[in-house]
């Protein structure tokens, strides 16, 4: 039955997949190519690029791709529905112990720590997107000359407009890419 | 506007623009439901952050669960968590129709390039509004949060034991505390 197999598959990645985003690649790609031969492992890379270039965690979008390639619309229900099961289950269970304690000083405590490390964690998250950006690639190269200008220059102007003028950042990131598609179309960059 | 709908209509048009991975759904978050609507206060989205980081699956559902069911319990996390996936969802079904001619675009991918330099922006605006934050407050927090960004960024430690170590650290700090405070009163 296919679509309990792609329900089943699709709860362990959503079980096993902590801390997000390219943690959960590898545990993909175990189920969904190497399990199952859902996926090519051609068609497997695709999914990860398009997975970079649309909204929504890659888990989400590999579980729609999947779903469709095997079983269609009904498929991809299943197979995200499968993907999100345990997230609702433990972070709602989490949920309400964190409304029910948070008052107590010791937790007080605890969580005043835990922002620390919130705030490191995006902060290093920050820095490799920046390097993404600018660089198009994970991993600082070499040679730091051979930076995107036009991304450095969308950087550091979103960067002042949101600090300054606070405004929305869906509107930077919508004007950004109509700003990067006129210079394209402009000047060819 | 109805509570229960604009939080759905909030969630899915902050879905639909958290590009560059999961942790892009704090700032559009933040700017939403702290700043503009005052449903969570700024403390509260960082524990809640932390909590979503800390839990299997995407932090973006995650971090949508958290704040459904802080606004409106139960119905309300289920809410936004169809409000998170719908976009991903409808984009990647239509995609999946023509996903090499999409993968191939080179206007796609130039917006996509543009797009990103600004989700890097965002990302590093909301990391100095709330390391200042941090700042404010006694040194232990500035220490564990130095220490945590060497410990994410360059040792490469899983963020779960990081984050589990710090609350080990804040349970000491916190019977420490305790156990001067007894000792000051006798």
């Amino acid at each position: 039955m296919i679509y309990l197999e792609l329900l089943w598959s699709f709860i362990q990645i959503g079980v096993a997949s902590i801390g997000g985003g390219y943690a959960s690649i590898p545990l993909i790609q175990a189920q969904v190519v190497d399990a199952h031969s859902w996926l090519t492992m051609t068609q497997f890379a695709d999914i990860t690029t398009i997975a970079e270039m649309t909204p929504g965690p890659i888990a989400i979008n590999a579980a729609t791709f999947v779903g469709i390639q095997v079983a269609g619309v009904p498929g991809a229900l299943v197979a995200t529905f499968g993907c999100i099961l345990p997230s609702c289950i433990i972070v709602m269970t989490l949920a309400w112990f964190y409304y029910r304690f948070r008052g107590l000083s010791m937790v007080q405590n605890v969580l005043s720590f835990l922002r620390s490390t919130v705030v490191a964690m995006i902060a290093s998250a920050a820095i490799s997107l920046v390097i993404l950006a600018f660089y198009g690639s994970r991993q600082l190269p070499s040679d730091l000359g051979s930076i995107n200008p036009v991304s450095a220059v969308i950087f550091l102007a979103s960067f002042i407009v949101l600090r300054k003028w606070k405004l929305n950042p869906i509107y930077v990131m919508l004007i950004s890419g109509a700003l990067a598609i006129m210079l394209h179309c402009i000047f060819g960059i | 506007m109805n509570k229960l709908l604009n939080l759905f209509i909030s969630t899915l048009k902050i879905s639909a623009f958290t590009f560059g991975g999961g942790f892009v759904i704090v700032p559009l978050m933040r700017k939403r439901f702290v700043e503009e609507l005052g449903w969570i206060d700024e403390q509260e989205m960082l524990d809640l952050t932390a909590i979503a980081q800390s839990s299997p699956g995407a932090i973006a559902v995650n971090a949508s669960i958290l704040v459904g069911y802080k606004v409106a319990g139960f119905g309300g996390a289920l809410l936004t968590v169809l409000g998170t996936i719908i976009p991903p969802f409808a984009i990647i079904g239509v995609i999946s129709l023509f996903y090499k001619a999409f993968r191939d675009n080179v206007i796609v991918s130039v917006a996509l390039g543009g797009m990103l330099a600004s989700v890097a922006a965002v990302l590093c605006d909301v990391v100095i509004t709330m390391a200042s934050s941090i700042f404010k407050k006694k040194a232990l927090p500035i220490i564990m949060m130095v220490l945590s960004f060497v410990a994410v960024r360059y040792l490469k430690i899983n963020i779960l034991l990081v984050i589990l170590f710090c609350a080990a650290i804040g349970v000491l700090d916190a019977l420490y505390e305790n156990r001067r405070t007894k000792h000051d009163l006798s």
